[in-house]
């Protein structure tokens, strides 16, 4: 720490020292690191599920670069010479070719290739936990809104590496997989023929799609990957990292351990172990072989192809939209709603649900405060089984995409499954979000018993008079902050309709209806006991805890939503 | 920084998120719980143990890169899958081990070693003070005032449109260019003429109509010559003019679209799904349905494969056909409508 701080009275002798020295004559970096080198960050293995997608993107720019050397990415056509012997003279893209030769001759290649497709699955998961984790402890909450919105524009971004990463070998698969983009593309109304060629420089599959895909792949998206990442770290050390509620952190405060050393290394340990991790993936599991499926050839097309796990949601929406949806227009114009609801609107739906969330939570909330305290999921049982409902759709949606898989392993009906799917879809996420929320306030209900009543010890005594007891202990101090410290929030308060002398208010209409949003999130709760409370549980008897639950109101249920009276 | 401190206290009024005094119906904040030392922080010998413990994973690292080394230099990959999966899987498990060794070294090292103390930090407010507030605004102000914008409208309108129109400048270039000929009426047709012979895919020979027996199934293409089927146009072609042909039994035929579309049962649809353009492959003979295996529209080829499931809307075009002189299948036109997807002038 001291090291970097130079004063101009003491010269530096060290190495380290002198180069500090010279930096920061240069660059007041002293007053930066000062800032950073002993700042404190809290410890919880959840705060590593983004580390997990920071650090695969490493291992991606690390494995990309040395595919980048070796890959061409041409379309022009070409006789492959060379392994493997199935491919040995056939006529190929060069896209194509150079994917066999990086596999095959190149040592090593074949490990950099596996590791890049494995790095990038685990990318996009690693983003989609991290997402689930910030979503339901409310990490999302004033003062980074503004992180989430990078945080999802970031997520979308890994999609796009994703998919333009996939396409590029020029396989049959990727060439399919490219085919249905068009198809998809062709039905956004009026602009869709000419969107067609501008991305494919003219008719599907053209010469043009490969190359700049591969400019998309390896500059475009991964520079605002880079940027938005940048903003992202920048934004998390600006506002200093959430903590899990216990004693001592409150809103004001951070409480942790400093970056240098502990932090740091285990930060960089953990680098090395996913590194690790995918480098035994790479090497152990086999992915994506094209040469088993070969060069794209518009003919061909192999059953039970999946797409990568990220892109199973689209497919799977795809496969569920009944055909009827697509219709004609007047002036015989074709509107493919058939294809639009699925690939455009329904992913739209739930990408601007992740976008505003954060701010209509908010607002039904009338809550303005900085949070630094995050929640437990439980504490806030609306949000947790909004969070539920929507990975229960993406899940269907993506176990759709894999109907035919489902169909040929379990022996079922493809039609039946389809069936269900579509059913599932509208019925899953209501159910899920019922399911979720009463769980919550369960759980809440069972903090309270615990708060009040202590934990059962199994210890059964019996007194002179013959009455039988079971002993609880009381819960130590820590284990009582943890469930009592929450704020069980309420339905919004608005004005009334007319102000005292009768006139119509303006905006009340639109304040009413923010309320009921209010009461859908807020109506039910379970408030945290109060020392008044614990103390009365505890006045009835001095050896009884055993009174029954009904004593405490415990479910409020719509209170607190009348409009205040003048 | 303040090390293990209790912020509050235990006193009753504590202050909680925005500064407010809290109630005082709620319970006090016990302060951060007790540091407890770990086993190497107070016994020298489980110390000396675990940096021995991170010594050795610091080793096996070396040991992983040296033994990626090895398999790089000793294990050439001779050509074959299984040549080079072994290469694969010994440059892999080494490099894993390599890096294996230097995170669980690096975490044991902070976990066990490095100081467990949790400290406390102040946080401050996100937003900057009304002083700092004030003094921007009013250099904005100044800085306003000094360009003189708001006394010169010309200048303002001037500097809008200069702004706004110089991206054209590039853009125009760029996006005509970039759609090739945006010609999009060539999704209408096909390579497909009158006379021109159905072929086998991909080997290309003539098909004969005596040679295709009832209930078989043939992935067909135009007849063009061997030389044009390697050139890049015609993978584009071919993307749109692959044909399936089934012949069925004249009699399972439920109805004829077009007077003279089939010939003695055998029928040719394009290949290209009318959802979103996937190859439709899989038949089945006693059904006569065509199965797409990318979204599952189930097609009836003995129905002039309408749809009977799926997410797709329209028929298969149906490429109609016949016999020339010699016996072999012949196209009698282009297909009467666009095939693949629909698009939004797809009836225009």
């Amino acid at each position: 720490m001291s090291t970097t701080t130079t004063s101009p009275t003491a010269e530096p002798t060290t190495v380290i020292g002198k180069s500090a020295d010279y930096l920061d004559q240069r660059t007041k970096i002293g007053v930066l690191t000062k800032q950073l080198v002993r700042k404190v960050f809290p410890d919880h293995w959840s705060f590593m599920l983004g580390e997990i997608a920071l650090f695969s993107f490493v291992v991606l720019l690390i494995s990309g670069v040395f595919l980048a050397m070796f890959f061409d990415p041409s379309m022009a056509l070409t006789t492959h010479h060379g392994a493997p012997a199935t491919m040995d003279g056939q006529l190929m893209s060069v896209a194509f070719s150079s994917t066999l030769d990086m596999s095959f001759e190149v040592r090593g290649g074949l490990l950099m290739r596996q590791i890049h497709h494995w790095s990038a699955l685990i990318f996009v998961a690693g983003i989609v936990v991290h997402m689930m984790r910030v979503f339901f402890t409310g990490a999302f909450r004033k003062p980074r809104e503004l992180n989430w919105l990078v945080g999802t524009l970031l997520m979308i971004l890994s999609l796009a590496a994703g998919f333009s990463g996939y396409s590029l070998p020029d396989d049959v698969l990727s060439g399919n997989g490219l085919r249905i983009t068009d198809g998809v593309i062709k039905s956004i109304p009026i602009i869709g023929s000419y969107l067609s060629y501008f991305v494919f420089g003219g008719e599907f599959p053209g010469e043009h799609i490969i190359p700049r895909l591969f400019t998309v792949h390896i500059l475009l998206v991964p520079a605002l990957i880079l940027a938005l990442i940048g903003v992202h770290l920048f934004l998390m050390v600006l506002n200093k990292h959430t903590q899990y509620p216990g004693g001592g952190r409150t809103d004001r405060n951070v409480v942790g351990y400093p970056a240098v050393p502990a932090f740091a290394t285990k930060m960089g340990g953990n680098f090395f172990i996913i590194f690790g991790v995918l480098a035994l993936m790479g090497g152990t599991m086999a992915i994506n072989n094209v040469w088993n499926y070969g060069p794209y050839d518009p003919s061909p097309v192999s059953a039970g192809a999946q797409p990568d796990w990220y892109m199973l949601f689209l497919e799977g929406s795809l496969r569920l939209m009944p055909g009827q949806a697509e219709i004609v227009t007047w002036g015989d114009y074709t509107l493919s709603l058939n294809i639009l609801v699925p690939a455009v609107i329904i992913p739209g739906l739930l990408f601007t649900f992740l976008f505003v969330y954060p701010f209509v939570e908010a607002k039904v909330t009338g809550d303005h405060r900085e949070h630094h305290v995050l929640d437990r999921p439980r504490n806030v049982p609306a949000r947790t089984g909004l969070g539920v409902a929507f990975l229960t759709a993406f899940v269907i949606l993506a176990l759709a995409g894999s109907n035919d898989l489902i169909a040929t392993h379990f022996a079922l009906s493809i039609n039946t499954i389809t069936w269900v799917f579509r059913i599932l879809f509208f019925v899953g996420p209501v159910f899920a979000y019922w399911i979720t929320k009463r769980i919550c306030l369960g759980l809440q209900r069972k903090d309270r018993e615990l708060v009040l009543h202590g934990h059962e010890t199994g210890r059964i005594v019996r007194f002179a008079n013959g009455e039988y007891i079971e002993v609880h202990r009381p819960l130590d101090e820590q284990e009582r902050w943890l469930r009592v410290n929450y704020e069980a929030r309420q339905p919004l308060a608005i004005e009334p309709a007319t102000d005292s002398r009768g006139v119509k208010r303006k905006g009340y209409k639109k304040d009413k209806r923010w309320q009921k949003l209010s009461r859908f999130f807020y109506e039910d709760r379970v408030e945290p006991v109060t020392p008044a409370e614990l103390a009365a549980a505890h006045a009835h008897g001095e050896h009884d805890e055993l009174e029954p639950a009904h004593d405490t109101p415990e479910l409020v249920s719509g209170s607190g939503t009348v409009e205040r009276e003048h | 920084m303040s090390e293990n401190q209790n912020p509050q206290g235990h006193d009753l009024t504590r202050h909680d998120g925005d500064g407010t005094v809290a109630r005082t119906d709620r319970f006090a904040d016990p302060g951060v719980p007790e540091h407890h030392p770990r086993l190497a922080d107070t016994d020298p010998r489980a110390a000396k143990r675990n940096e021995r413990i991170i010594a050795i994973l610091f080793a096996i690292s070396c040991l992983g890169t040296i033994g990626s080394l090895v398999a790089y230099f000793a294990v050439r990959p001779d050509g074959t899958t299984p040549g080079v999966r072994l290469s694969t899987v010994l440059l892999g498990v080494a490099l894993a081990i390599s890096l294996f060794g230097i995170g669980f070294a690096a975490v044991h090292w902070a976990k066990t070693l490095m100081s467990s103390k949790e400290y406390v930090e102040e946080r401050h407010s996100s937003s900057s003070s009304e002083e700092v507030r004030e003094v921007v605004q009013q250099q904005f102000k100044d800085g306003l005032e000094d360009s003189g914008i708001a006394r010169r409208p010309v200048l303002k309108g001037a500097v809008f449109s200069a702004l706004a129109l110089f991206p054209l400048a590039i853009a125009v270039p760029l996006v005509s260019s970039v759609g090739g000929d945006w010609n999009v009426g060539k999704f209408r047709n096909t390579i497909w003429r009158k006379g021109m012979r159905l072929a086998y895919d991909p080997s290309g020979r003539p098909i004969k109509a005596s040679d295709v027996t009832v209930g078989s199934v043939a992935h067909v293409i135009p007849d063009v010559p061997a030389e044009e089927r390697e050139t890049h146009e015609w993978i584009t072609e071919k993307a749109k003019a692959v044909v399936l042909l089934v012949r069925l039994d004249p009699r399972d035929l439920k109805r004829d679209h077009r007077e003279g579309a089939s010939y003695d049962g055998i029928v040719a649809y394009s290949k290209i799904c009318t959802h979103v353009g996937c190859p439709v492959a899989l038949y089945e003979q006693q059904t006569h349905h065509l199965l797409c295996p990318c979204h599952q529209s189930t097609f009836d080829v003995a129905d002039g494969a309408k749809v009977v499931f799926g997410p797709a809307k329209r028929p298969l075009p149906q490429l109609p056909i016949t016999v020339d002189d010699e016996g072999y299948l012949m196209a009698e036109d282009d297909f009467n409508e666009p095939v693949g997807p629909s698009y939004w002038e797809r009836l225009k």
